[in-house]
């Protein structure tokens, strides 16, 4: 569900968290207008912002582990983990995490890539959160649900600052309810970096 | 924090130290990792520990919080594990410094020595002002060839680098004389 149509409805933070998003036209190729949140970032207000909407939603639901998708959820799942005294679990492309592996193979446009999450890093029956910078057709979160399940994890929500629901109305991927903060946008506000 | 009397000054140390020994404990070794003869520092078991975690945040924000830090630069990608608590603790802008073709506006490039061949780190364009103060990410400073190279994309845009920040230092590689006249602090050092 959109934050906006759970309670934020005309919330200053999160029109502040959708303005400092930059849009750059046809990365990483033509037709995809990119949301970049490299500009949230420079915005310390709206960071916390994001960050504190997140942890108020998260912090009192016994979550035990965070979950974030290489590279950009290492930016957002570190401080709500903090925040709400949670372990940090990375989810990585191949080879990258030294110890013993599980991986879970999932489906680009043109091929196919993998996530991995180190064994013994989520116990059975833990509670987690999972968390990436923007969820798009799901792929990527799918497979991180997969990963976290396959390790007997309860995978309470996935959040992400940016998204769509992946078929109208829809706001469930694989049975795990998604939450998100602001819609892509189509154009961008003017703005000088 | 101004310490007048010893005790004082001897609990802060002492406080330190246990954070500092936890820390340290919860960082799993892994040998032969990427390769033979390497034993690779771990930091993702320390992750798993939520008191370690925190405990490595404060120690870096109580050093830089009085020092007027205006933009944290985190090194892809354990680089962005710490760099934005730290930044966020602050008040301090976050700056991701990335692999090629990962940024998606304009950016500059600054090309790095590997033991074999080469590699290239990028930041975007207007993300740093000329005489910003910042301060410099990454989980584990070794031979000093990325944190040099952040260094430069920093200095060429005018910004002042005060001072780069490590969890754990490889100390036999001897990355901290490559830094040359940068200041590095780190909180683990290890001689595997």
């Amino acid at each position: 569900m959109f934050a906006e149509e759970n309670g934020f409805f005309g919330d200053p933070r999160i029109k502040a968290i959708s303005d400092a998003i930059r849009v750059v036209p046809h990365f990483p190729k033509p037709g995809i207008m990119f949301q970049d949140i490299t500009t949230l970032l420079l915005d310390p207000k709206a960071f916390r912002y994001t960050i504190d909407i997140f942890v108020d939603r998260y912090r009192d639901k016994n979550i035990s582990l965070v979950a974030g998708v290489e590279a950009r959820g290492f930016i957002f799942g570190p401080p709500i983990a903090l925040a709400i005294g949670a372990k940090f679990v990375p989810l990585r492309k191949p080879r990258k995490l030294p110890g013993e592996v599980i991986s879970e193979a999932y489906v680009l446009e043109y091929g196919t890539d993998c996530l991995e999450m180190h064994v013994g890093a989520v116990q059975p029956g833990e509670s987690v959160l999972i968390v990436d910078d923007l969820v798009a057709t799901g792929g990527t979160l799918s497979a991180a649900i997969r990963l976290l399940e396959r390790a007997g994890a309860e995978v309470v929500e996935c959040a992400c600052v940016i998204g769509l629901p992946l078929v109208k109305g829809n706001w469930k991927l694989n049975g795990v309810p998604l939450y998100v903060l602001v819609e892509p946008r189509l154009d961008d506000l003017e703005r000088t970096l | 924090m101004a310490a007048t009397n010893s005790d004082h000054i001897q609990t802060d140390a002492a406080v330190k130290d246990v954070r500092i020994s936890r820390i340290s404990s919860s960082i799993r070794v892994i040998p032969d990792f990427p390769k033979p003869g390497i034993m690779f520092q771990d930091i993702t078991t320390m992750l798993l520990d939520p008191v370690a975690f925190k405990d490595t945040i404060d120690l870096f924000v109580e050093r830089y919080r009085e020092k007027n830090i205006s933009v944290v630069a985190g090194v892809e990608a354990r680089g962005f594990i710490f760099g934005p608590p730290i930044a966020l603790a602050l008040g301090a802008k976050f700056v991701p410094i990335r692999k090629p073709n990962k940024l998606p506006g304009e950016v500059i490039s600054e090309e790095y020595s590997l033991e074999y061949g080469t590699d290239i780190m990028e930041m975007h364009v207007g993300a740093v002002q000329k005489g910003e103060r910042v301060l410099v990410i990454d989980d584990l400073i070794a031979t000093g060839g990325t944190l040099v190279a952040a260094i430069k994309l920093l200095e060429r845009v005018g910004a002042d680098v005060v001072e780069c920040a490590c969890v754990i230092e490889l100390a036999d590689l001897k990355g901290r004389d490559r830094l040359g006249d940068k200041p590095l602090f780190v909180l683990v050092s290890s001689t595997c």
